[in-house]
């Protein structure tokens, strides 16, 4: 009888078209995400050695990283971002690759179209360049972001050079409390294994809190296995997945949708597959979550406080969480509920989709946003903001006070006009809090979409549970 | 890519750690269509204050100016898949990064572009960030073929890598050139996919 296998070692060998003695792998990559800012060198080294697209069919290509969120109806105003979009426009015009047009509803944030659009699918392999490409884990595909270099190289030959990951398998047991949203389980987590936890290693997530998840609640935490230090993140494909997916524009049709599924269900693990790694989780122990530092593993409960460098493990984590604490302007025993905010950040491709905007419209209904806090709701696609408006929390959130925009990435990266001003403090629900990510000086507390509504609404970072 | 065998130089200490793709080149540098350029923005925010002046970061101290290796703190590389971190430290003329760890895509992307990473355990980093700190006497020799390290007074360290990536690096190789000899093979591939998934 065959060793019983992994999600990812199935995945892993049935993607397999050549593996050389010395373990190399050649892996076959069925579908593939670009975008404006990690793609133009790709296509100029296609074009430099005269080469083509293997398959522009299996490519999908979107331009959100530059995006204005405001009206766009001018065209974009900084020059270099606009040129980095109508270069993307070029090569796919050039290439044959299918480009959603900036006016398209269809626009966003690759990793909430992908989804969307049933480009994502389970067993297959998916990659873009982006590192948050593990979102689509969530469905039992094996996604992960590549360099530049290796978008060209998927685009010459659908192909990627690789070697295997090893597993991991993070069990989160038990029903998770009322107010901990699948956000601060994926905090929780990097909290606990590092940053560079998951090095190596694709995560798979299992266990009762994780399974009760809807669709949007596993992306989100795939979508941070990055911070995790793994490439990927997996989650098993069972009914709410194949129910999401079921008459999306590209997926499988009648006919061909019941051989799909029966072969999606053959996916999970086997029983007494084996893992390098394994880390387990009680999911009753898990409040909503905070960051207080510049990592994402700088985690604390809302209820906690900012914590000493002089109760650091080691030297190097010493002085890591000093220049942090420097870094925000927190001291050191501060309560986390005590954190002023000046901006609101909710969107993102960790928390761009319906059900998050809807958890966020919970807390901020019959609020008011807090004087002097400036809130913005950013859908993470035009599907996302059409929905939202056909429920009316569009309403909810102009009415409360928050800046209804247009979709993209936003404020997660600053790289179009919103951003934050040195010294400010955001209570975000993107996925990073480095130095300067949301803008030079800027201050980032990662939480979630409830969360962040609870800081837009008390002006300071507060425990969600207290208002629901 | 230019091949990579063996590199002496001066090695840069950057004792920070978690140093993510962020730090190495912040976003308002991504908006380029090009790949060269970049060491404008390399380590931006830790090399110039708000107004732009120079905050003495180390590869501009004299010492350091000319340095082809930098020693950092483990998780070197943390965060976004940017290639731009790598074509900006190549750029500024970096060819090699030691450290106790890396972050995987970063890693990898070193590969695509003739710069070597080199992961050791921590006491090695330690006493390589040690012989980094002496300025310009810090010459390292790093000796792709043999697999080792020689500091500034002759101590010898061997270092592991994958033996397909040290062919590519050491040949200068292009991987899509590689991969499309086995044309073939991805045809069989597509065809048995067909066939088995027909609805992909």
């Amino acid at each position: 009888m065959a060793a019983p296998r992994t999600l990812f070692d199935k995945i892993w060998e049935s993607h397999l078209v050549d593996r050389q003695d010395d373990g190399t792998c050649l892996i076959y990559i069925d579908r593939h995400l670009v975008h404006e800012v990690t793609s133009p060198q790709a296509f100029e080294g296609l074009r430099l050695a005269g080469r083509q697209l293997r398959r522009p069919e299996a490519t999908l290509a979107v331009a959100d990283h530059n995006v204005p969120t405001t009206d766009r109806s001018a065209g974009i105003a900084d020059e270099e971002s606009r040129i980095q979009v109508e270069t993307l426009i070029r090569n796919c015009a050039d290439f044959g690759v299918p480009y959603i047009e900036v006016d398209d509803p269809r626009q966003g944030i690759v990793h909430i179209i992908g989804p969307e659009q049933g480009f994502t699918l389970p067993g297959m392999t998916i990659v873009c360049g982006d590192s948050h490409t593990s979102t689509h884990g969530a469905f039992g595909a094996l996604a992960f972001g590549i360099g530049t270099s290796e978008v060209e190289h998927v685009l010459a030959t659908q192909t990627l050079i690789q070697q295997p990951a090893k597993n991991m398998r993070i069990t989160v047991e038990g029903a998770r409390p009322v107010g901990t949203t699948a956000k601060d389980l994926i905090l929780a987590i990097i909290g606990k294994i590092g940053t560079a936890g998951g090095t190596g290693h694709v995560i798979e997530y299992a266990g009762q809190a994780i399974t009760d998840l809807s669709m949007e609640g596993r992306m989100t935490v795939c979508n941070m296995s990055i911070e995790a230090g793994a490439r990927a993140g997996l989650i098993a494909p069972d009914e709410a997945t194949f129910d999401y997916i079921k008459g999306r524009p590209m997926a499988p049709k009648a006919g061909a949708w019941e051989q799909a599924e029966a072969a999606w269900r053959g996916l999970p693990s086997d029983p007494d597959a084996r893992y390098d790694k394994e880390v387990t989780l009680a999911a009753a122990e898990i409040a909503p979550q905070v960051t207080w530092g510049t990592s994402p593993e700088d985690v604390v409960p809302v209820t906690g406080r900012v914590p000493d460098p002089a109760d650091a493990p080691d030297e190097g984590k010493r002085q890591a969480m000093a220049r942090s604490l420097a870094y925000m302007g927190i001291k050191a025993g501060t309560p986390i509920g005590e954190i002023p905010v000046d901006k609101v950040f909710i969107g993102s491709c960790t928390n761009g989709r319906i059900e998050d905007l809807r958890e966020a419209a919970a807390v901020a209904k019959g609020r008011k946003v807090a004087e002097g806090v400036q809130a913005l709701i950013v859908p993470g696609s035009g599907l996302v903001k059409n929905q939202a408006e056909e429920e009316g929390l569009h309403k909810v959130f102009i009415e409360a006070g928050f800046e209804w925009r247009e979709p993209g990435c936003s404020m997660c990266l600053a790289m179009n006009a919103d951003k934050l001003e040195p010294g400010e403090r955001c209570a975000s629900t993107s996925n990073r809090n480095f130095e300067g990510r949301q803008g030079r000086g800027g201050r980032t507390h990662l939480m979630s979409p409830g969360m962040a509504a609870a800081a837009a609404v008390t002006g300071r970072i507060a425990d969600v549970r207290d208002l629901v | 890519m230019e091949k990579f065998t063996k590199l002496t130089g001066v090695a840069a200490p950057l004792p920070m750690v978690n140093v993510d793709t962020d730090k190495i080149i912040p976003k308002q540098f991504l908006k380029t269509i090009k790949r060269t350029g970049l060491s404008e923005g390399l380590f931006y925010e830790l090399r110039f204050d708000e107004d732009g002046n120079k905050k003495d970061f180390v590869l501009d101290q004299p010492a350091y100016r000319d340095a082809k290796i930098l020693v950092a703190g483990e998780n070197f590389g943390c965060g976004s898949s940017r290639e731009h971190a790598p074509w900006a430290l190549l750029d500024a003329g970096i060819r090699c990064i030691i450290a106790s760890s890396f972050a995987d895509i970063f890693y990898n992307n070193c590969f695509k572009n003739g710069i070597l990473p080199i992961a050791l355990p921590q006491e090695q980093v330690d006493l390589l960030m040690d012989d980094a700190e002496r300025g310009a006497n810090a010459v390292v020799t790093v000796d792709l073929e043999t697999q080792e390290i020689t500091g500034p007074d002759g101590g010898r360290v061997q270092f592991e890598i994958d033996p397909f990536r040290k062919h590519c690096l050491m040949n200068g190789l292009d991987d899509i050139g590689l991969s499309l000899q086995k044309a073939n093979k991805i045809d069989a591939f597509e065809a048995k996919r067909r066939q088995e998934q027909p609805w992909l």
